[in-house]
């Protein structure tokens, strides 16, 4: 190595300039590339196998299809099933998380932090089969009550109007175990960026004689802000692709409607899918893919959204 | 009152305990006396009236200022207790409703032939087997990936374009991932098709962005001295990867293997749609249908047999094994970093 002072320069450049680059370099590398390129292309696969398997519903006359509808109109209402779902987590989750991270990262005493941020993985890792059975059989039956007094005082809205289911397969039980399962992700992106808030910003505001309080709402939330938005944006892409808590929990009639406490809602695309796939033959297989495809679309954009988000607060 | 002023007082150290105290015993009163008493409804009440009677207390002694903070402060401990809630009720219950449905029998046995009995020892089998293969495919994929991002990628078009479509696919729903398998599978064996690699491609599809992201993490945090002084010994860039830079990330990366797994061990939705269902076990991952814990529990809770509450036994059994396995590969993964990571200074 006749170069080996200069340190600033990359290794493997200097190796190759030699025209010395041995076998081993030139394996390794390769390697590393063809496994950089498989996932490119298992990723390409993702997308072109679904669209093969899907295509036959796109193109069959809507009589074929299950139900004897069009695609679209097939589609729609376990669309907005799936919004919904998603969104009334996303609304509970979001504050709720943002205590949770800023309790963790300002106000729990230091020898917590170990214990806590333990706890947190673990209600991440928690299968989501588990999330179903308990919502199911603790979290519904103990959610009758509450909904039938949602029913009496709150029915003029629409989301309450009732009749409360006896239950408890409700919409509002299923949104509610979604909120459980995202606010660990949800959490875990704000307390991230909560933890990196500048100490100078956040000692200098104490040192003026604010409170603890007006020191996290004057230097911590402005910096998180932007964090707490990808942060739900995450929450809500995995809770829009959430399958087994929301197959198990909700009792489906395909119908569209907000009404969150009744016994009739709407279904959500994977809950669908997991209902209807295991006994599906043929064509309607084909249209549970295409199903598929557009909450893989749905899930996209949101996560691009969140992505793009981080990555323009990460430049500033 | 002017807050900001140093003649202002302050609360007596006692003053939480007695607020809650004070609050709960209050609550616990009103409550007996309408006759509707929970513990659910107690501890509303006695968050809401401490949380008016600190403010009201503290306004009073301290200002508006600080009464203002111990009421938010108020309010994020009992939001953090809130989001607490699930997660005991949770642990709780699956260990309380699982037990009696664990037994030897229901881990050494299969379900062939078992009319509303027999174990769970296939599905048992088919989740170490479908997630072993899982793994086998997802760790060297995507440790290699990793290894291309942090030591080869410099900012090419390739890493960037890896960069991006890894967070593509950490958003994949776990369904369409199952679907995937299922779409792949069925245009090359015909439709119908159900195997347990099926389900390992499918389980891959999740792990492999996992295994990327936390072993980029990993390898990125070697510091760079400890590479050039080996390129300064005239080391090859592989033999730097392979001694110098991996072993110094080991803990982390096998920590972080281990909790990718954590997270695939337990998918049930992937599964329900390649791996099918079967009452006997099957080792053979290339050979007809495999159960596994995850779509066990669901098809206990969804068919149960003629008698009910066993089935559903054997449902919260199936979940309670899987979060003893979930959360010992978490506390493992946990031992492993602390005992064998590596100091760098």
């Amino acid at each position: 190595m006749e170069a080996h002072a200069d340190t600033t320069t990359n290794a493997g450049q200097l190796i190759a300039a030699g025209g010395r680059r041995r076998w081993g370099d030139r394996i390794f590398s390769n390697v590393s590339v063809a496994a950089a390129l498989a996932i490119l292309a298992l990723l390409a696969g993702v997308a072109a196998f679904l669209l093969i398997q899907a295509a036959p519903a796109v193109t069959a006359a809507s009589s074929e299809l299950p139900g004897g509808k069009s695609l679209i109109d097939y589609i729609a209402p376990l669309a907005f099933g799936t919004v919904l779902a998603a969104t009334i987590a996303v609304v509970l989750a979001v504050p709720l998380a943002v205590a949770v991270a800023l309790f963790i990262s300002h106000i729990a005493p230091r020898r917590l932090l170990l214990p806590l941020g333990y706890m947190v993985d673990l209600l991440a890792a928690i299968p989501s089969i588990v999330y179903g059975l308990w919502g199911i059989f603790v979290l519904g039956p103990a959610a009758v009550g509450p909904m039938e007094w949602l029913e009496q005082k709150l029915g003029f809205l629409p989301f309450f109007e009732g009749p409360a289911s006896v239950t408890g397969r409700t919409m509002l039980v299923a949104g509610l175990v979604l909120t459980v399962m995202i606010l660990p992700i949800v959490s875990a992106v704000a307390r991230e960026v909560f933890s990196q808030a500048p100490r100078k910003l956040q000692e200098g505001a104490l040192a003026l004689g604010a409170t603890r309080w007006e020191m996290i709402r004057m230097t911590v939330l402005p910096f998180g802000k932007s964090s707490i938005i990808s942060g739900a944006m995450l929450g809500l892409g995995r809770a829009l692709g959430e399958t087994m808590a929301v197959t198990i929990i909700l009792s489906v009639s395909g119908i569209v409607t907000f009404n969150l406490i009744s016994q009739a809602n709407p279904s959500t695309i994977a809950a669908n899918i997991a209902l209807d796939f295991p006994e599906s033959t043929g064509l309607a297989i084909n249209t549970l893919i295409a199903s598929g495809l557009v909450l893989f679309a749905i899930t996209l954009v949101t996560n691009l959204i969140a992505r793009a988000i981080i990555s323009r607060q990460n430049i500033q | 009152m002017n807050a900001t002023t140093l003649d202002t007082g302050v609360l007596p150290g006692w003053s939480t305990y007695a607020a809650a105290g004070g609050s709960a015993l209050l609550a616990a009163i009103a409550l007996l006396a309408a006759g509707s008493f929970s513990v659910a409804l107690l501890l509303v009440f006695t968050v809401l009236i401490a949380a008016l009677a600190t403010y009201a207390w503290s306004r009073r002694v301290e200002g508006p200022r600080r009464a203002k903070d111990r009421l938010v402060t108020l309010v994020i401990v009992s939001a953090f207790g809130l989001a607490l809630i699930p997660l005991l009720s949770l642990v709780f219950e699956v260990a309380k409703r699982g037990i009696p449905g664990l037994s030897l029998e229901f881990l050494t046995e299969d379900a062939r032939g078992q009319i509303g009995g027999g174990g769970a020892a296939h599905a048992l089998v088919g989740t170490l087997v479908i997630t072993g293969v899982a793994a086998l495919i997802s760790i060297p994929v995507g440790l290699m990936a990793a290894i291309y991002l942090t030591e080869y990628g410099g900012n090419g078009r390739l890493r960037r374009a890896l960069t991006f479509f890894v967070d593509v696919m950490t958003g994949i729903p776990s369904i369409v991932a199952g679907l995937f398998a299922y779409a792949l599978f069925a245009l090359i064996f015909g439709p119908g098709i159900r195997l347990g690699v099926m389900g390992s491609i499918a389980l891959s599809v999740l792990m492999i962005p996992i295994v990327i992201r936390t072993s980029e993490e990993v390898l990125k945090i070697v510091p760079n001295h400890l590479r050039e002084a080996s390129y300064a010994l005239g080391t090859p860039k592989w033999r730097t990867i392979t001694k110098v830079v991996l072993p110094t990330a080991f803990a982390g990366l096998v920590t972080g293997m281990m909790i990718a797994i954590a997270r695939i061990i337990g998918e049930t939705a992937p599964l329900l749609v390649t791996t099918g269902v079967v009452d006997s076990i099957n080792s053979n991952p290339f050979s007809g249908r495999m159960q596994n814990l995850a779509v066990y529990a669901y098809s206990e809770y969804r068919t149960p047999g003629v008698f009910k509450q066993a089935s559903y036994d054997r449902a919260w059994a199936a979940a309670l094994t899987l979060i003893v396995i979930v959360m010992v590969l978490n506390l493992v993964a946990r031992l492993i970093y602390r005992r064998y990571r590596t100091e760098i200074r």
